[in-house]
């Protein structure tokens, strides 16, 4: 292994303060709930004291996004458009503030906010920004109407990326946000409303209110909320679910998965050890679409299982600052915790458990990339969603067999797969039960392509013309 | 009679039986209703109001009213249709054993439908399970082939719908079968198109080609709504159409139509678990399917009952079922994609491009 010198990203880039507010109608306010602390899971330092919503702030918030529903849903569309283009090329001009940020509150590698999250962020406005005065041509009427307040509640794994996703189309259609950032990661959100201030966006239009999973629940429940959109567990997906029968919300959930990742024996076996790496260490795991179930056919388990251990004994895990970091952080250490007991309970099911030698920080939440191998499909790390770096492997022997199950899961967000026979692709992709299929690729996204699961993985779409639809009256 | 009034009239016609039951059991009178297994409110008020209402209830020897054309005077007894239910391709029987008493608008007995239980639920649901496979895979092409032979054979049945549907209080029946048959034809159409409309070639940032299709969501729970043909057309037809198999409820009160519709649709090649009719209690019935963990999806369209429409919808998050709310569209307005797109989702698939 090479001997890397450390090359670490410079934190001045960023100005944190010690204390942050609500962003409610356009101005930082006081929240009336107790604050709470953020920490950098690398190092357990606390960044800053958070305020925390309550019942009283949101409703605040939900009432300012009301108000300003009027003018923003009348400005026509092509005005709407130029507000987020400035918001798009703001984010650009401040994207290294952005991913520093990012990686010190979240603990994702520096390299992955760098090169995936802030350039997709940006893209994402843009794109959405182009729709705002086209929706006649969506192929959802002539002139589609908005919903009116957006409740949104996002999670901590990419939480600039999910903001962009939650309110780009949202303000695009002409709707008014109230969001909420994760509890761990609510830095950039925070961030982002100073954006709001820079492109002069009318108060109101996005109020960003942080706390816990109650705050949400005042959000998600509020009656004056006209649309919730939540990206999170199943778990959390299925309450709101429950929560909005008999209301007139509309709802979109892009929750869990258990994806499946089928290798068959003519694949490119270099590209897919690292489409196999690519697909569930990529942000320690923490991905919703994550390739947590390796499927490799049989024959060639045995030569693909020895280079995909080889290829992790080069992971390089450590500083989420420093450029070469391919392996960050655990976002917190009630994560580190599940992530620990289901790898425990792997273990105890039998299943082979195998990691790199590889030294872990002794401050922070840290976990090393793991793998079980001799994986039933009964076994829990094959069936729940660990969101942490750890895979299962599983053998299949025929296509038939592989698709069986790669679809025997509750969940249905992604599945891979990879083999240099065209027609056995798209044989393939045709029977996986799962909103995105990568065929030898894995783990790409972008604001032009529709996102979202099949089955308890959720329903809606985000990105694309079809997350549109999400937003409007239709 | 509004469905309040109804019960408010049930009651006491329920005590009223009860009381009367209690000698008949001793004598081991047969009774219509067979009390339901699985919950003490199985069939409710409502249907012990049928119940009372029917003629049978008043003990036997009672002639039935409904008008026969060739009735005993006419000098042939006429050969009357049992209507059972439709599941998987055959007409059985509710396991249960129940029938309920479905009257015509005017209070006449029609007939005694089968009032389907929880396990005739779940037999159909695996049924559905069963056919999806087949269907979703059928091509296109040969999807919409086969609904526009179910419009065909509704065609060719067209006064015997009039006629049912007639008994059953809808007015301009005859305009009612037309409309269920262009709808029919209307959808067939949309077989190989919706992929075009609802689908997108997505241009992405990157040497990768990516394209996003609708596919059908699975087993969909269906909730018809008190139209007996064409609102029950316009459900189901839309859900089959993309390739989902589904359950259907009936409109209680007027079922027997969607029975003749299962007949027009046993004889139009359409694979056998595409689509199983249940005739019996919405409120009974419904949360059953709203809870099921192999349905993907419901419509709760015909749901008139609030309280029964957040219960499902409520059951329905167990398993992240898609959930459409009840709602009571007008029938003959174009339908627009809204419910085929209700039950469809969008996958996407990548791949990267080079040489």
């Amino acid at each position: 292994m090479f001997e890397y010198a450390p090359a670490p990203e410079s934190r001045d880039v960023v100005d944190i303060k010690p204390s942050y507010g609500l962003f409610i109608d356009g101005e930082f306010a006081d929240g009336t709930g107790t604050p709470f602390k953020t920490v950098n899971p690398a190092t357990e330092e606390v960044l800053a004291e958070v305020a925390t919503a309550s019942q009283a702030d949101v409703d605040r918030a939900v009432r300012a996004a009301r108000k300003a529903f009027g003018a923003w849903s009348a400005l026509p569309g092509s005005e709407r458009a130029k507000y987020l283009f400035r918001i798009a090329r703001i984010i650009q001009e401040r994207s290294r503030e952005l991913a520093v940020l990012e990686t010190l509150d979240n603990g994702k590698p520096i390299r992955e906010s760098r090169d995936v999250d802030l350039p997709l962020v940006a893209a994402h406005f843009f794109y959405y920004a182009g729709w705002a005065d086209k929706l006649g041509y969506a192929g959802y009427g002539p002139a589609p109407r908005p919903l009116g307040v957006a409740g949104q509640v996002i999670p901590w794994n990419f939480p600039l990326l999910m903001l962009a996703w939650k309110i780009a189309p949202a303000l695009a259609c002409g709707n008014t946000v109230v969001l909420k950032p994760a509890e761990t990661t609510p830095l950039t959100a925070l961030l982002f409303a100073e954006i709001c201030r820079q492109a002069e966006l009318p108060p109101g239009v996005v109020n960003i209110v942080t706390g816990a999973g109650e705050t949400g629940a005042a959000v998600v429940n509020h009656p004056d909320v006209n649309k919730v959109a939540f990206t999170g567990s199943t778990e959390v997906g299925r309450i709101i679910a429950r929560s909005v029968a008999g209301s007139a919300k509309k709802v979109t959930l892009e929750l869990g998965g258990k994806a499946a990742n089928i290798i068959f024996e003519d694949a490119a076996i270099d590209q897919a050890v690292e489409g196999i790496v690519n697909g569930i260490f990529f942000n320690q795991g923490h991905v919703c679409c994550a390739g947590s179930r390796l499927l490799v056919q049989e024959s060639i388990a045995g030569d693909l299982m020895e280079s995909l251990k080889r290829r992790l004994s080069m992971l390089r895990l450590g500083d989420p600052m420093d450029k070469n970091t391919d392996i960050g952080a655990i976002n917190s250490a009630e994560q580190l915790a599940r992530v620990r007991e289901l790898s425990d309970i792997g273990e105890a099911e039998g299943a082979e458990r195998w990691s790199p030698a590889c030294a872990l920080p002794e401050r922070g939440f840290w976990f090393p990339p793991t793998i079980f191998s001799g994986v039933a499909q009964s076994h829990r790390i094959a069936r729940d969603e660990v969101f942490g770096p750890v895979l299962a492997v599983l053998t299949f022997r025929t296509p038939a067999e592989a698709v069986e199950k790669a679809n025997n899961t509750a969940y249905g967000l992604s599945a891979g797969v990879w083999t240099e026979k065209g027609s056995r692709i798209l044989w393939t992709a045709d029977r996986l039960r799962a909103g995105v299929v990568w065929a030898n690729t894995f783990n790409k996204f972008d604001p032009a392509s529709p996102f979202g699961g099949f089955k308890e993985s959720g329903y809606g779409r985000e990105g694309g013309r079809h997350g549109l639809e999400a937003y409007l009256d239709v | 009679m509004s469905k309040t009034e109804r019960d408010a009239a049930g009651a006491p016609a329920a005590k009223a039986r009860k009381a009367r039951t209690g000698k008949a059991q001793a004598a081991k009178e047969p009774v219509v209703e067979i009390p339901a297994e699985e919950t003490p409110v199985a069939g409710g008020p409502v249907a012990a109001a049928l119940v009372a209402e029917s003629p049978l209830a008043q003990g036997p020897g009672v002639p039935a009213v409904r008008e026969e054309a060739d009735g005993p005077q006419g000098g042939r007894l006429a050969v009357r249709k049992t209507y059972k239910l439709y599941i998987g391709g055959a007409f059985p029987r509710s396991e249960s054993g129940r029938s309920y008493v479905v009257t015509s608008s005017t209070g006449g007995f029609l007939a005694n439908a089968s009032k389907a239980s929880r396990k005739d639920a779940r037999d159909a649901v695996s049924a559905a399970r069963k056919a999806f496979a087949g269907w979703s895979g059928a091509t296109p092409y040969n999807r919409g082939q086969i609904l526009y032979r179910i419009a065909e054979m509704l065609e060719s049945r067209r006064a015997q719908f009039a006629a049912e549907l007639a008994e059953a209080g809808t007015g301009r029946a005859g305009e009612a079968v037309d409309a269920a048959i262009d709808r029919l034809v209307w959808y067939a159409g949309w077989s190989d198109k919706i992929a075009a409309v609802a689908g997108s070639a997505n241009p992405v940032a990157g040497p990768y080609f990516n394209i996003s299709a609708p596919e059908p969501t699975g087993v969909v729970a269906v909730v018809a709504p008190d139209d007996p043909l064409l609102g029950l057309v316009s459900v189901v037809a839309p859900v089959i159409v993309t390739g989902n198999t589904c359950v259907v409820i009936a409109s209680e009160r007027a079922p027997l139509p969607s029975i003749t519709l299962a007949e027009v649709l046993a004889t139009s090649d359409l694979p056998g678990g595409v689509v199983n009719i249940l005739t019996g209690s919405v409120k009974e019935v419904a949360p059953w399917l709203a809870a099921h963990m192999d349905v993907n999806a419901i419509d709760l369209t015909g749901v008139a009952d609030e309280d029964v429409a957040v219960a499902c919808e409520q059951a329905a998050a167990e398993n992240l079922k898609r959930v459409l709310r009840p709602s009571a569209p007008d029938w003959s307005a174009d339908p627009g994609t809204r419910r085929m797109t209700a039950f469809l989702e969008t996958k996407t698939v990548w791949h990267p491009t080079g040489v």
